[in-house]
């Protein structure tokens, strides 16, 4: 019988796969046994939901842009005439594994290591994980490993922390194991905070078992009884889904008293955030846990030694967790084949921005940029020129083309000032203004602060200030001096990963777009165009239906025009309050 | 006794996530704190003051502390929502693609600022980091749908078709009340 599978992840849902969903299900109860229905993950193209597969065999039909009205279509041509529909496949995967269809770029330098299930079984279905070898790596962790093996075998593998310092994972599992105690924790951070980054929601949204069998493998290896989930309350989605794979998981005695008859116990709780991006900053995060404020203290001691509720922990980041069953179950060599010497294995980033194919991509590490952004991610949208990616969110930095062929590790990416972070990928083109886009995540970084340290609470305030008034061309000529005196001060005197990072969007993008500033302040002028006070407003005359509603709504009267008629901005009056752009209803008003 | 607060006006589905019975299990386990504060915010979709009391009575935890909890995320607000709760997203992917823009044309378009509920207790606008949909952006979510892909002028239009929607539901409430009286 056909399987049809539906991307039900929020990228999915949010594009109307609910809607396609229930047209099959319709269609379903009106045609009983016609076809099996299933709900999965993320699929990872997400420029292309709603997706909806059709699997026979071992042939796998993805099509996208799938409307309620082209499911029927594949229901009746399709599923019941067997006539794929050539037009609207995504991608075709043939059961020797050759990939094929509009999409197949997209798919061709992956490598799927944590997101292997991802898309191909339904989350919400314990026995599908297990079917596709899920659970079997806790099995030789309980039975045929001593927990050092465990920890040596991690430690053979490379993998190192996914959550963006790259920390090598067997090493801090070994520090914690080390540590005497009768209690101890495992935590998992899921508090992905980086505006631009979804991985983290994709993985457990996707495959929550495999974060879950990652945690109970690492309680094994250094004698924890139980363990958190720390996940941001944004993901309503993620938080059901983990959820739910924890009572199963549990039903099946894999989490709780005596699992599989091995004397070992581990049981597992979902925290949820409240909303503060500190909190991903690991002694943040337990703080958060403990009930209090998300704020950060001071290390050492290391949270091997005093983490939550002052007992050794271990926290790793989600996709850290999701890398451990895969790494067991095929042997820490076959693990290291994937990357590069210094970077083992795959990671997988956030596709987003001016892009146009904007997803989720797990990639070998040491995959260069530019294969990111063309190869996989298929160029700039609209054929503009590709400016820059920015990495690492609000403690990364922007790396320019100039820079492209730099790949993706722990070593080259830090080299260009920017960091690796969790993954997220933003790609930026030659309208994006670089002194805005500064502004933007200091702005970002200031909002969410904690407060403890003076440098992070009031420099990056002055920052913001600077970085604003430069935006609104009342710049000053020592300005950019000014902002690096204070970043570099703001990095060595904050406690915590946001304070010593904070700077960086901004330092990062006064070294490769110094000249953007310098036109900022000394000419007032937006090279890309896009500071509103520093650009020229126009009506577009082919958009304009001469409503009146923009020269209404002008302060200083610089709109004339008549009515039915084409209106037109006088520039010399123009005060770039913005207002006509967003008043007009026919979205007529542009800036150059 | 705060078994009994919001006794008969529970709406929650599943009673052990009611916030009085959350209170009533609390067994001074370290922790609890954020939880309650969450099911009490569920329950009266804000953190009404003696909620905090209460919170505070069982817990033993001093009120100040526990503002001091509410304030520091963002999650929690001190004030009744409207009944649309607009998420405009600010991450990064939609910010390169001009949300500053449709932030500000919702301000326009309601008359409030971000953070702020229109007099008529309609419409809430807020900002979030990233709702995840970056290949959609800009994005808004209006309660729980997702709008992608917006302009100035669609946001408009969507923001008005909503405001007709409830003015006919109104509309329709208050005929079928003549109605009756009649």
């Amino acid at each position: 019988m056909k399987q049809v599978i539906v991307g039900m992840g929020t990228c999915g849902l949010s594009a109307g796969a609910r809607q396609t969903f229930d047209r099959l299900n319709e269609i379903l109860s009106g045609n009983p046994g016609a076809f099996e229905i299933s709900g999965t993950g993320c699929i990872g193209m997400c420029y292309r939901e709603p997706l909806v597969e059709v699997r026979e065999g071992g042939s796998r039909f993805i099509y996208g842009d799938v409307t309620p009205e082209l499911a029927e279509e594949i229901y009746n041509l399709h599923i019941l005439g067997g006539e794929v529909l050539e037009n609207h496949i995504a991608l075709h995967i043939a059961p020797d594994g050759k990939k094929s269809g509009s999409e197949a770029g997209f798919h061709s330098l992956q490598n799927k290591i944590v997101l292997r299930n991802c898309g191909t079984i339904d989350p919400e279905s314990i026995n599908e994980y297990e079917a596709a070898g899920g659970y079997q790596a806790i099995q030789k962790a309980l039975f045929e490993m001593t927990p050092g093996e465990i920890i040596q075998c991690i430690k053979d593998s490379g993998l190192r922390g996914r959550g963006g310092a790259g920390f090598p994972t067997g090493l801090k599992w070994s520090f914690a194991a080390a540590n005497e105690s009768d209690i101890k924790y495992v935590v998992c951070n899921a508090d992905e905070g980086d505006p631009g980054a979804f991985m983290d929601r994709s993985v457990l949204e996707g495959d929550p078992h495999a974060v879950l069998e990652g945690m109970i493998i690492c309680a094994r290896a250094i004698g924890a009884a139980s363990g958190y989930i720390y996940c941001r309350a944004e993901y309503p989605l993620a938080i059901k889904r983990l959820t739910i794979a924890i009572d199963d998981a549990r039903k099946k005695g894999y989490i709780g008293k005596n699992i599989l008859g091995s004397g070992f116990d581990f049981d597992v709780k979902i925290k949820q955030g409240a909303g503060a991006f500190v909190c991903g900053e690991e002694t943040a995060l337990f703080a958060s846990i403990e009930g209090e404020r998300g704020m950060p203290r001071i290390r050492p001691p290391f949270p091997a030694e005093k983490g939550l509720w002052a007992k050794p922990t271990n926290n790793n980041n989600v996709e850290t967790y999701a890398n451990i069953p895969w790494i067991l179950e095929n042997g820490a060599d076959a693990y290291a084949d994937y990357g590069t010497e210094k970077s083992r294995g795959t990671k997988v980033f956030a596709l987003a921005g001016k892009v146009v194919h904007g997803g989720l991509a797990e990639v070998p590490m040491g995959t260069t940029i530019h294969e990111l952004v063309f190869e996989i991610g298929g160029g700039i949208k609209d054929g503009r020129e590709f400016k820059a990616v920015q990495m690492g969110g609000p403690s990364g930095g922007c790396i320019p083309s100039t820079l492209d062929m730099t790949p993706v590790d722990f070593e080259s990416i830090p080299a260009t000032g920017a960091i690796m972070g969790s993954g997220g990928m933003v790609v930026l083109d030659d309208r994006t203004c670089m002194v805005e886009m500064a502004r933007f995540f200091l702005e970002f970084t200031q909002n969410e602060s904690c407060g403890k340290c003076t440098f992070c609470r009031l420099g990056t305030l002055r920052m913001l200030e600077i970085l604003t008034r430069i935006t609104k061309g009342e710049g000053e000529p020592d300005d950019i001096e000014k902002l690096v005196t204070l970043g570099n001060q703001i990095k060595e005197a904050s406690l915590c990963g946001l304070g010593q990072t904070a700077p960086n969007p901004v330092l990062t993008t006064i070294r490769y777009y110094r000249d953007e500033f310098e036109a900022h302040i000394h000419d007032k002028r937006c090279p890309a165009g896009s500071c509103s006070a520093l650009v020229d407003f126009f009506i577009d005359p082919e958009k304009c239906t001469g409503c009146t509603v923009c020269a209404k709504n002008c302060p200083v009267d610089a709109i004339a025009g008549e009515r039915k008629k084409v209106h037109v901005i006088d520039n010399s009056i123009c005060v770039k309050c913005g207002k006509c752009i967003t008043s007009c209803n026919f979205d007529a008003v542009y800036k150059k | 006794m705060p078994a009994g607060i919001c006794k008969g006006v529970c709406i929650t589905a599943r009673r052990e996530d009611s916030f009085s019975y959350r209170l009533w299990r609390y067994d001074g386990a370290p922790g609890e704190l954020i939880p309650l504060l969450q099911s009490a915010q569920d329950h009266f979709g804000y953190i009404p003051r003696r909620a905090i009391s209460y919170i505070s009575g069982v817990t033993g935890i001093p009120e100040s502390e526990v503002y001091g909890v509410v304030t520091f995320y963002s999650q929690f607000r001190l004030k009744p929502m409207g009944k649309f709760v607009i998420k405009a997203c600010a991450g990064t992917a939609c910010h390169v693609s001009d949300s500053k823009l449709i932030i500000e044309t919702i301000e326009d378009e309601l008359g409030v600022e971000v953070g702020g509920t229109t007099e008529d207790g309609l419409f809430t606008l807020n900002t979030v980091a990233c709702i995840g949909c970056c290949s959609l952006a800009p994005v808004v979510m209006i309660n729980d749908e997702t709008h992608g892909r917006l302009t100035p002028a669609l946001i408009r239009k969507l923001l008005r078709s909503y405001r007709r929607r409830e003015k006919a539901a109104r509309g329709e409430e208050s005929s079928a009340g003549c109605a009756e009286r009649l």
